[in-house]
């Protein structure tokens, strides 16, 4: 395999970089870089060090990485995540806490406990309080999904970045198991990925069951969610599994209508090279979005008229003390 | 009248309740077992800040389905702030959406 990391590769501009992954001989990886500069989201070193992570370290061979900003790279451990020591020059190290997530593995539910408790010193910046719940609940549900749906050993391999410059909280998650398509297949009929991801992006689906309304244990709401958080803030939400990338692209109006059908947002797709599992980045810009609590307020108007509205059931209300 | 049982839900989950492994333990070992016994429960959320629609969603919806809607009337919601009272509202509220039809 191959990879070479670009100058730029964030949610708006990543399909050139996925373009450019060379999947075939999947017992090796070369990594190239460009050698002026290296600027890339999250979602991309999950990408990388998912691909990596399970070829042999003699099997990973890495160029010299030139450009100054290289030693970004190495402070995310990329390199001890997939087990090489490049050849960097002008090597920088910045304190880790309240900056970033470098690349993490969680396998199961445990670890995602730890990962929890040692999220919140990212968050420790001045005016951010009212953000939290929404970055815990993106990495509460997307780690999750991972873990219960992705069949993946290697669990979900995570990472996050502060932009200070944007004020914005980039996010990836990457699993390398069956994908979409194959969890979706066990309760629905799935033709191609871009159907699996219209309806893993739908509320109320849920791999695990075909039933409205989800199991006791999952209700099919998750990612629905994350990209409601992304749109509310007009920020970018990607989606890859498959040969299909869904991007939910950045509001150009004021409307804060949430869509049930993904494809009723403003979006693209596109054809990319064959990821057997799920890869998610988010961004959440901290001087558009809005507080979570709103954001609750948004989703339960959502249900109590597109659902309820159609239903005219009797419904009834919880019983607060 | 029957004596209301009470689950506190930090001393089990924590300040950020999510864990769903957690909540399907709560749900099979105490909140099944006592509305299968007509009991009536307290759903205790003092020193939770927050909590996800998953855990809230693993924790009572079987029994929305399994009981129908007027098993709320058995389930009280205490200590919750604002944002626990709209996820436990948005899940009961998709709950009783999703009983007889999928969402399109």
């Amino acid at each position: 395999m191959e990879i070479y990391i670009p100058n730029s590769a964030f949610l708006g501009n990543i399909n050139g970089f996925l373009e450019k992954i060379d999947l075939s001989n999947p017992e090796s990886l070369k990594i190239t870089a460009n050698q002026k500069w290296v600027s890339i989201h999250p979602l991309v070193l999950c990408l990388i060090g998912a691909l990596g992570k399970n070829i042999q370290n003699k099997n990973i061979h890495c160029d010299t990485l030139l450009a100054p900003s290289a030693h970004y790279l190495k402070r995310m451990k990329l390199f001890d995540f997939i087990g090489v020591t490049p050849n960097i020059k002008n090597i920088t190290e910045h304190e880790a806490v309240g900056r970033f997530i470098p690349l993490t593995q969680v396998k199961n539910s445990n670890d995602l406990d730890l990962f929890l408790k040692d999220l919140v010193p990212l968050l420790h910046f001045s005016d951010n309080k009212k953000h939290v719940q929404s970055i815990q609940h993106i990495f509460s549900e997307l780690i999750r999904n991972v873990i219960e749906h992705s069949s993946s050993s290697n669990g979900a391999i995570v990472c996050s970045q502060y932009f200070k410059k944007s004020n914005k909280i980039s996010i990836g998650v990457v699993d390398t198991g069956i994908g979409l398509k194959k969890s979706l297949q066990a309760s629905y009929k799935v033709e191609d990925d871009k159907e699996a991801i219209r309806l893993a992006l739908t509320p109320g689906v849920t791999g695990t069951t075909s039933r409205p309304g989800g199991t006791a244990q999952n209700a099919g709401f998750g990612l629905f969610l994350i990209k409601s958080i992304a749109f509310i803030g007009g920020d970018f939400f990607n989606i890859i599994s498959g040969n299909q990338m869904y991007k939910l692209l950045q509001r150009k109006n004021a409307s804060l209508k949430l869509n049930g059908n993904p494809f009723d947002d403003r979006h693209s797709m596109a054809q990319v090279p064959f990821w057997s599992g799920v890869a998610v980045g988010v961004d959440i810009s901290l001087d558009k979005t809005i507080q979570f609590s709103s954001l609750l307020d948004q989703i339960y108007g959502f249900y109590s008229k597109e659902v309820k509205g159609q239903k005219k059931a009797r419904y009834k209300k919880p019983k607060f003390k | 009248m029957t004596e209301k049982k009470v689950l506190k839900i930090f001393k089990h989950a924590g300040s950020f309740a999510e864990n769903k492994d957690v909540a399907r333990n709560l749900r099979e070992t105490f909140v099944f077992p006592e509305l299968k016994n007509n009991g009536n429960i307290t759903l205790d959320y003092e020193g939770v800040d927050t909590t996800t629609q998953s855990f809230t969603h693993a924790l009572i919806s079987e029994a929305i389905r399994k009981y129908g809607v007027d098993v709320l009337d058995r389930i009280t919601f205490k200590h919750c702030n604002d944002d626990v009272k709209k996820i436990i509202n948005i899940v009961v509220e998709y709950m009783q959406g999703n009983m007889d039809s999928p969402i399109s």
